[in-house]
């Protein structure tokens, strides 16, 4: 892994300015490519909830569905991944994918085809955290009463719009603490994708560091950049609980 | 005119056949209470009626309009056209017995949600209608209010509302005051009552013996999946006929 990080080229943007008058430039000329990777972090991380959504509301629709073949495939998925720790899962998916990527288009005479490091960071955090929603969404599923599925059924509503109209808005409500705590976990999972060749914000303050000696002061704008992250995301998902609880009964203050 | 037939009416679960040939009709106005003790099989022919249960056999009819039926693969029958069922469910509004309101809505848009939403009815008039129906059940000030706010009383009372505002042609009730303190029976049973007299068609799954007998136009009492006796109040409360239902009124009255 060290020889490909070794082809990147990575140059301070900032520049030192020209001129003794000229004040130290901010985190040494480094603060333009650490914007950068910041903004790459972001990235890998909202893909990727897109993804995990995605995948852990059709997790959860295949556990809970009637029929055996379409739970199985399912539960071996949430049992599998849930098991496996991230940085293995990403270690696996990018070498190991591009070993069978190699093979395949080997075997079908293709030309090489490399593993875009963006995509499979966004397609290994999708994939382990789409797991976690299952049982997130699984559990929210089941936590709706079905007399209200019941009722909408009687007032001859539709398979559709008993979904959209009953479930899905009472299932978010059930859903968004566990939606809430994995989604913490999986932002701070996005620095994994520094290992995978990508120039995340962890990746490139930690080659800052090493350049300028000061180690300390970059990962410390790392740790307040994820801080930020996390903090923005949990006012965003404490209001979207109070949105969603509405006609619950809270406990008299 | 005839607004609900079921004819026949068969329904078993794995070996035990829960209703073995139940039959029913209501004309217009007419309010039949259905009771009996509990295992007789009434909640289910009442589920079955709209299909909330699967019967295995039997022919129904709403308005007229016979639900096509075909066998299902597992022995039960099922719905040719679902739509139809759909459009035949609007027809038949069903008050539960646990209420069942749309928690995740306020009185008001539990009331408006499947008019608008499933027959169509434009976002005033479904909010007109609502208004009049709520005013009727006497919550229209809990309009803004969501059901876990309500008394039991008061949301099976919305939820009366909401099987109204759909203008249905039969009202089918399961047991509609069995999970209310008993203080709270009172309000709804008056609200049924007024109801009845409006001429309204409805089907009533009770073990209110009072209302079977003084508001309904016709008992049936059900025993082991069979109508046992169905007739008149006064006959079937004054003169039963057969000694299971002598031993159920003696349990039952008070």
């Amino acid at each position: 892994m060290g020889g490909r990080r070794a082809t990147f080229t990575f140059w301070p943007q900032g520049g030192v300015r020209e001129g003794a008058a000229a004040a130290q430039p901010m985190l040494h000329g480094y603060l333009p490519s650490l914007l950068d990777g910041a903004w790459v972090t972001l990235r890998v991380a909202v893909f990727s909830l897109l993804l995990a959504l995605a995948l852990g509301l059709l997790g959860a629709s295949s556990r809970l569905s009637p029929h055996a073949l379409l739970r199985l495939p399912a539960t071996v998925y949430t049992t599998v991944v849930r098991g496996i720790p991230d940085l293995v899962m990403m270690l696996l998916i990018f070498y190991g994918g591009q070993v069978a990527i190699n093979a395949m288009t080997d075997a079908l005479g293709l030309g090489y085809v490399d593993i875009n490091p963006f995509v499979a960071g966004v397609v290994t955090l999708g994939f382990i955290f789409g797991a976690y929603f299952t049982e997130t969404f699984r559990g929210a599923f089941m936590a709706v009463p079905a007399g209200q599925l019941e009722a909408g059924r009687a007032y001859g509503m539709s398979r559709w719009q008993i979904f959209y109209r009953i479930l899905f808005p009472q299932m978010l409500r059930h859903a968004l603490p566990g939606l809430g705590n994995n989604w913490q976990v999986m932002q701070k999972s996005t620095a994994l994708v520094s290992i995978i060749g990508l120039s995340d914000i962890t990746w490139l303050a930690d080659q800052a560091g090493r350049t300028t000696h000061e180690p300390f002061l970059f990962y410390m704008v790392v740790c307040l950049f994820y801080l930020a992250m996390t903090a923005l995301s949990g006012l965003l998902f404490g209001w979207l609980e109070r949105r969603y609880s509405v006609g619950v009964r809270r406990a008299a203050a | 005119m005839t607004q609900l037939s079921v004819e026949d009416l068969h329904k078993r679960y794995g070996d035990h056949e829960v209703l073995k040939g139940v039959s029913l009709a209501a004309e217009s106005g007419d309010v039949i209470s259905i009771i009996g003790s509990s295992g007789s099989g009434k909640s289910t022919f009442l589920r079955c009626i709209n299909f909330l249960e699967q019967p295995d056999a039997g022919r129904i009819s709403v308005a007229g309009e016979e639900i096509c039926l075909v066998p299902g693969k597992d022995g039960h029958l099922r719905v040719a056209d679902a739509r139809q069922l759909q459009r035949l469910r609007t027809r038949l509004a069903m008050v539960f017995q646990h209420f069942n309101l749309w928690a995740h809505m306020t009185v008001l848009e539990n009331v408006v949600e499947a008019p608008i939403h499933v027959l169509g009815v434009s976002r005033k008039e479904a909010h007109e209608r609502a208004m009049a129906y709520l005013d009727k059940v006497g919550i229209s000030r809990f309009k803004d209010s969501y059901p876990a706010h309500l008394s039991g009383g008061q949301q099976q009372r919305v939820a009366i509302a909401r099987a109204l505002a759909m203008e249905p042609a039969v009202l089918l009730f399961d047991e509609p005051t069995s999970a209310l303190d008993p203080e709270l029976v009172g309000e709804v049973l008056k609200v049924m009552r007024g109801l009845a007299e409006e001429g309204r068609t409805m089907v009533v799954v009770t073990h209110e013996m009072g209302f079977a007998r003084e508001v309904s136009n016709k008992v049936m009492f059900l025993h082991q999946g069979l109508a046992e006796e169905s007739g008149a109040p006064a006959d079937v409360f004054g003169q039963p006929r057969s000694e299971r239902l002598r031993q159920f009124l003696s349990g039952n009255l008070k």
